[in-house]
């Protein structure tokens, strides 16, 4: 590589392609170093299937209106308050902006998926998914200028002073090395790197999927941690949701989800309930049971459901365990076989009147005389065959990352450092300081990486 | 039909509709994601109305290298296949042609030489313009049955199809959608409009639904001329040749132009297109299938250019000889998608509107 750029974009997703697409078309020279092939360029981004966005009246695919007070209302009550309110706002009030800007860099958008209708006001879904999304910001991108090189992994960045003055990294085997203006870091969290994920968590992080991209191993992270940047969010924090426990380690992305949690009893590997399955409805608690069950014996769950729930959620990528009876799924399932029965005679008999039962919003169909109660949609697991999947914890993303300012720049101690920004998964954490809400990610990444664009941009200029 | 191509379909399908994102592109998906489980016949259905579009297949994450290895417009474009040759009448013909162009071929030059030696041993019978070469009556005692024929097969092929597809009695409504539905060729155009990934991996691009309505536009103004030109000689005793500016000729002219540009920029399209990402095993086929048509409009056009030539025996035997073949072939070659797509998108109507699943 003999040409020389302006600036560097390390990571190849989402937040990546909006800043060298913005930084491109204020007429800097832009060099993307993605460290994955072509085929899984995108990082996360590929698995995403949408982005939550504010909007007064109708806007593209989003009907209604979506105020900025209920967009932070809404980040508020998942994050527990943990959450930098001057940067969610800033997100927040960006959005609006964004959705336009993204339809003119390639984005085409489509109506709720079906089965998602309640995020038909807040959240506008690509069509084709996330990876259509990169493939069309690759081409934008390509189409302004902009300079890509796959497989090209990022080893080092060296701060003297207040400056990055060298980008070391390897491609096709070779070492290489250039001082660029300005650098953007937008490389993700470190969820790929399972030693890391060790040291946060402890030896449960062994028995944890990763639901994305297998290249966010955290290595540009820990490189500026280590000289001293500054980081925020702990280490231990990150999205997790329970996924089908026969997921692949890497990259199983959406489809490993299961939306029968609630209408199901969920045992452990001793087969006893641990939590409240009918909680709340689905989409506001399936980030809280990738904890619940990292917190189980052999961070594994088994959910339990009989053949009047088959139907009444998003059918599974793979089918579930079947048997006529309960001892049988029980050795299919590896339980002990008399501890299911007890469990499910106990919450059976703990079941009242069903007839007020309704799957799609809180019934108050509950137990009683049992702990962990179950407060919706309690009905009797009687009705053969009965059915079971496992359950393991998929981490998404972790929050542990580079704190940024309103100008997505990134500090020392002694102060901001004059060319480096960083923008999405990797500075989540300086909004989300723990929970999720849907299609917020993209919402980082799309504004902040803009912003990083435009700010890279003029430093170069 | 065979199991194999059903089965990993079926894998294929299970996937998609765990996932969902690629909804909005084309007919398929909604029609996928309206049950749980695919039986045979619904997997028959999907595939044809899959057109290949590749739109699902580009921003697919799961494609291969990734472990589920996804493919879906390969899976259905070899369901697809095999359902047209599962349901072809009569069977021993129906696998030779889709999947070999060097029997097209060959049915081309055995249409070309029956053709010559009619030309040789008929004759004239004292008629003037074509008719000096080929008598009216030797010409309807061929093409007729060679009209015939091949629709009596479809007739049959389509019959089974609907059946194996759970279709029901047929509205007009139904009808007009699908009609509607082709005429525009929207599952080519994406639900965004922005056309289909073809020959430029994840381009969005109209090139190839431009040229495939350019085929289809032509062939029917093709197929408009001759009916034209015969209900001038049956009803109105005013028996070809006809002049420039008649309706024969209007028609004729216009549709040759269209159907031998789109073959040709189809046939350039589909050289550019990656193999892989559908039936590679109908490649030739396709190939072979689409060079015929091209040929018979090309011929028929030279046939217009030389035909106050001395060239003009030649030229007939050459446009009539393809003409025959490909109508012959019809029920056997890529032809027949036309018909099966028309009848999966009446059959996805009755799902879509009358809410027949």
């Amino acid at each position: 590589m003999t040409k020389s750029y302006d600036i560097v974009v390390i990571g190849g997703g989402n937040a990546a392609l909006c800043a060298a697409m913005t930084a491109a078309e204020a007429g800097a020279k832009v060099l993307i170093l993605e460290t994955a092939p072509k085929e899984y360029r995108g990082g996360n981004s590929r698995h995403t299937r949408n982005f939550r966005c504010m909007h007064t009246g109708p806007l593209g695919p989003l009907v209604d209106d979506y105020s900025e007070d209920e967009y932070f209302a809404d980040l508020m009550k998942v994050t527990g308050g943990k959450t930098d309110e001057h940067l969610a706002r800033l997100a927040i009030r960006t959005s609006e902006d964004c959705l336009p800007w993204m339809q003119a860099h390639g984005v085409r958008f489509q109506p709720s998926l079906s089965g998602t209708l309640s995020l038909a006001r807040t959240n506008a879904f690509f069509m084709g998914g996330g990876k259509s999304l990169v493939n069309a910001y690759y081409r934008t991108a390509q189409g302004l200028g902009v300079d890509v090189l796959y497989e090209a992994a990022v080893t080092h960045l060296e701060l003297e002073a207040d400056r990055i003055t060298r980008v070391e990294y390897t491609h096709a085997g070779q070492n290489h090395s250039m001082s660029p203006k300005s650098v953007i870091v937008a490389s993700g969290g470190f969820q790929a790197d399972t030693d890391w994920l060790t040291r946060a968590w402890g030896p449960a992080a062994q028995n944890f999927l990763i639901r994305g991209t297998p290249y966010n191993r955290g290595v540009v992270l820990a490189d500026l941690l280590e000289q001293g940047v500054q980081s925020v969010g702990d280490a231990d924090q990150c999205h997790a949701v329970a996924i089908d426990g026969r997921a692949p380690k890497f990259d199983g992305g959406i489809v490993t989800r299961l939306d029968c949690v609630p209408f199901s009893i969920v045992v452990n590997k001793n087969a006893e309930r641990f939590y409240d399955e009918g909680e709340d409805v689905w989409p506001k608690r399936y980030a809280i049971w990738g904890r619940l069950v990292a917190a189980q014996p052999d961070q594994v769950g088994y959910v339990i459901i009989d053949a009047k729930s088959l139907d009444l959620f998003m059918p599974s990528v793979f089918p579930p365990l079947k048997a006529d009876t309960l001892e049988e799924l029980a050795a299919q399932l590896d339980l002990p076989a008399s501890a299911l029965c007890d469990t499910v005679d106990q919450f059976n008999a703990a079941c009242g009147d069903t007839t007020n039962f309704h799957p799609t919003e809180l019934d108050n169909v509950a137990t009683t005389g049992i702990t962990p109660a179950k407060t919706n949609w309690a009905r009797p697991i009687s009705e053969p065959p009965f059915y079971g999947y496992s359950l393991r914890t998929g981490v998404t993303f972790t929050y542990l990352g580079l704190k940024v300012d309103e100008n997505a720049q990134c500090s020392t101690q002694n102060g901001p450092i004059a060319n480096l920004w960083a923008a999405g998964e990797t500075m989540a954490g300086s909004i989300l300081g723990q929970g999720y809400l849907a299609g917020f990610g993209m919402t980082i990444g799309t504004v902040f990486g803009r912003i990083a664009g435009r700010e890279a941009a003029a430093y170069a200029n | 039909m065979q199991t194999d191509l059903l089965t990993e379909a079926r894998r294929q399908a299970e996937i998609c509709n765990a996932c969902r994102y690629c909804e909005g592109y084309c007919s398929v998906f909604p029609s996928m994601h309206a049950g749980r489980a695919f039986s045979d016949g619904d997997l028959t259905q999907l595939a044809n109305l899959c057109h290949n579009c590749r739109g699902c297949y580009y921003a697919c994450q799961y494609t291969a290298p990734h472990e589920f290895d996804l493919n879906l417009p390969k899976a259905l474009s070899e369901v697809r296949r095999d359902s047209w040759e599962s349901f072809a009448w009569p069977q021993p013909l129906a696998r030779k042609f889709h999947s070999h162009g060097g029997a097209i071929a060959l049915a081309l030059v055995l249409g070309l030489a029956l053709l010559f030696l009619a030309i040789r041993a008929i004759g004239s019978a004292g008629g003037a313009g074509f008719y000096a070469v080929l008598s009216h009556n030797a010409m309807v005692a061929i093409f007729l049955p060679a009209f015939v024929l091949p629709l009596v097969s479809l007739a049959i092929s389509l019959r089974r199809y609907w059946r194996s597809v759970g279709g029901t009695h047929l509205r007009l409504a139904n009808i007009t959608h699908a009609v509607g539905m082709a005429a525009k060729m929207k599952d080519l155009a994406a639900g965004h409009g922005d056309g289909c990934n073809f020959e430029d991996e994840d381009r969005f691009s109209h090139a190839r639904r431009f040229a495939h309505q350019a085929i289809m536009y032509g062939f029917l103004l093709c197929f408009a001329a001759t009916s034209a030109g015969t209900v001038m000689h049956y009803l109105f005793n005013m028996p070809a040749p006809y002049p420039f500016w008649s309706l024969p000729k209007l028609l004729g002219t216009s549709g040759g132009l269209l159907l031998t540009l789109g073959c040709g920029w189809m046939m350039v399209l589909k050289l550019r297109a990656d193999r892989h990402i559908g039936d590679i095993g109908a490649w030739s086929g396709d190939l072979g299938f689409i060079a015929l048509l091209g040929f018979s409009g090309l011929s028929g056009l030279a046939l217009y250019a030389f035909g106050d030539t001395q060239a003009m025996p030649t030229m007939l035997a050459l446009h009539l000889g393809a003409v025959l073949t490909f109508f012959l072939l019809t029920p056997f070659t890529k032809m027949a998608h036309g018909f099966f797509r028309l009848a999966a998108l009446i059959r996805d109507a009755q799902r879509s509107i009358d809410g027949n699943p």
